[in-house]
């Protein structure tokens, strides 16, 4: 991946970094009588104003259901709610609205691939080709597909640093491979995955790839059309918007191809006992009454991205990586974990002697909240014969002097503990 | 600072730093293996039976300092203990670190001894399983299961129970 995703844009203006953490009100707090230091983005961001605003409103202002009834509210609420499908197309510069699908999450996303994808295309014998460092969403949906086609899972490995190892995966690559699954920015290394060279080779051979794009969109400008990928999952809440939302992008002509996975309402034209017929995209894919309110805070959450800029917020998080790789050297037997040369917005890292867990418990108590944990990752914990790290991830809110909290508490914890 | 140092009592620490019978034990005719998924942690309990009687005791594993400190207290402990009398202090100890509304003040539970240090978990409901991990691992070695136990799926209706996020 170009250096231009995880460093500022030439140009670039800098992030007014209090201006936008007044955008969050649940920064302004303490815990433990401390300052709240927020470091555990990489599981779920918090929410600006102007998302909080917007979900209030639907629910005061405009809410009923959506799709369904001529009246005023239900108008209004089918437009809020497919205004926020045309903001995630162009915040993907996606080629069609109707390659935009909600779901509830990345996981259901990939879900709704290996079900509508994988069990028409992928048979017994052939493959499914993942990375080392894919997070458990990206790993279980294609077991259960392999154990019930009796296909097969093959991983390209990680060097020491936490970098796919690219040779391997052009050797496994191989003519049974029917998709290739991976993530575009690892949440427990941070190590972000060369995606358009991974898509590049495996569409040379004619293989589909989905991009497991959780930890991306909130750091990174995502572009679907420029990486060519097929698939591209995320969701909403890593991203400053609402939990239980999220998003699958498809190709329409992969989409087109694809059998409803869900059953239900809103999926149909017309129902019979003897027939029904599917609605078109994206329709055929949102069985059910979304989450309506959810998905116009997504759209709500993507304005508020665009309009701070994503190059900015590149720019602002890759300093904070540089200043925390530099500032955690201090801490007495800290050892990072990941340290590919593309990383985005996390610092994983063990300390000797000391458990994760404790490390955790003694930083809450400075007011820092961090993830402790296999980080949904236990293959990555296994590569590096670990059985957890402590993670410290950042959002644009974040800052210097946070960092510099997080390296007093580590402190204050090698002090308890050694 | 106060609350934690409620957590991580000296003795504690103490117990983290110099784990007590920890290793493998030869002649064990129980063993058990825990696992907690939360946080990785793993606990194997060694345990040699003499009738209904625990003749001896060890653990090993990897873990957080509750859990370690836990483990080794607990093989202090139940040394010399029957089933009956282990069954007992286990639902003891598992009312003091959940906050068990039926709990005894730890200070007035005699049988509880030194395993009082750890009524500061009850105030962080996140780390009780770390201090279980060792006594459901017991429990398993003692029943002569074979199956490895986790804290997410035996005596979930002890309260236990937790979740996990990406």
């Amino acid at each position: 991946m170009s250096l231009s995703q995880t460093r500022p844009a030439e140009g670039a203006a800098r992030l007014d970094v209090a201006a936008r953490r007044a955008d969050f009100p649940i920064l302004a707090q303490t815990v433990h009588g401390k300052p709240l230091v927020y470091l555990d983005n990489a599981a779920s961001s918090q929410k600006p104003t102007s998302v909080i605003e917007a979900e209030r409103e639907v629910y005061e202002v405009y809410y009923a259901n959506v799709h369904r009834g001529v009246h005023t509210l239900s108008m209004r609420s089918t437009d809020a709610y497919e205004g926020a499908r045309v903001k995630v197309q162009r915040f993907l510069n996606a080629a069609s609205v109707k390659e935009v699908i909600f779901t509830r999450g990345t996981t259901e996303s990939i879900n709704l691939v290996a079900q509508a994808y994988g069990r028409g295309n992928v048979g017994a014998g052939d493959e499914v080709l993942v990375s080392g460092l894919e997070h458990h969403s990206n790993i279980v949906p294609w077991q259960l597909l392999c154990a019930e086609k009796g296909a097969r899972l093959r991983v390209a490995t990680l060097a020491d640093d936490g970098s796919v190892r690219m040779d391997e995966f052009d050797t496994l690559l191989g003519p049974r491979t029917r998709l290739v699954a991976v993530a575009h920015v690892s949440n427990a290394l941070g190590t972000v995955n060369p995606v358009r060279r991974m898509i590049e080779r495996a569409h040379a051979r004619g293989v589909p790839v989905l991009i497991d794009g959780a930890q991306a969109v909130p750091h990174l400008a995502v572009d679907v059309r420029a990486l060519d990928c097929d698939f591209y999952a995320f969701s909403s809440h890593k991203m400053y918007g609402p939990s239980g939302v999220g998003v699958l992008y498809g190709k329409k002509k992969l989409l087109e191809a694809m059998p409803p996975w869900q059953g239900g309402g809103d999926m149909i034209l017309s129902v019979s006992f003897e027939k029904t017929t599917y609605n078109e995209l994206p329709y055929r894919f949102e069985a059910g009454t979304p989450h309506i309110a959810g998905v116009i805070g997504l759209g709500a959450a993507v304005d508020y991205l665009s309009s701070v800029g994503l190059a900015r917020v590149a720019g602002h998080e890759h300093d904070l990586l540089a200043y925390g790789t530099e500032r955690l050297r201090e801490v007495p037997g800290l050892r990072l974990v990941g340290t590919a040369p593309e990383k985005a917005a996390v610092l994983s890292f063990v300390i000797e002697g000391l458990h994760p867990h404790d490390i955790g418990t003694v930083l809450d108590y400075e007011g820092v909240a961090v993830r402790t944990g296999h980080h949904c990752a236990q293959p990555v914990m296994e590569r590096y014969g670990i059985p957890a790290t402590t993670r410290a991830s950042f959002a644009l809110y974040n800052t210097r002097q946070e960092i510099d909290a997080l390296v007093r508490g580590l402190q204050k914890a090698v002090e308890t503990f050694a | 600072m106060s609350d934690l140092r409620e957590l991580y009592q000296e003795l504690i620490l103490d117990h983290t730093k110099k784990p007590r019978n920890f290793g493998e034990l030869p002649g064990a005719n129980r063993r058990a293996e825990g696992y907690n998924p939360l946080c990785g942690d793993r606990a194997t309990v060694f345990v040699r039976l003499e009738g209904d009687r625990v003749a001896d005791v060890r653990f090993q594993g990897a873990g957080c300092s509750i859990s370690t400190a836990s483990a080794s207290m607990m093989t202090e402990s139940i040394k010399g203990k029957t089933r009956a009398e282990v069954e007992k202090l286990f639902d003891r100890f598992h009312r003091l670190i959940t906050c068990d509304p039926t709990r005894v003040a730890a200070n007035v539970a005699p049988e509880l001894g030194k395993l009082a240090v750890f009524s500061g978990v009850c105030e962080f409901p996140v780390r009780v399983k770390c201090a279980s991990l060792a006594w459901h691992t017991l429990k398993a070695a003692l029943a002569g299961e074979d199956k490895p136990v986790s804290t997410e799926v035996s005596e979930s209706s002890s309260g236990d129970g937790g979740g996990q996020a990406r």
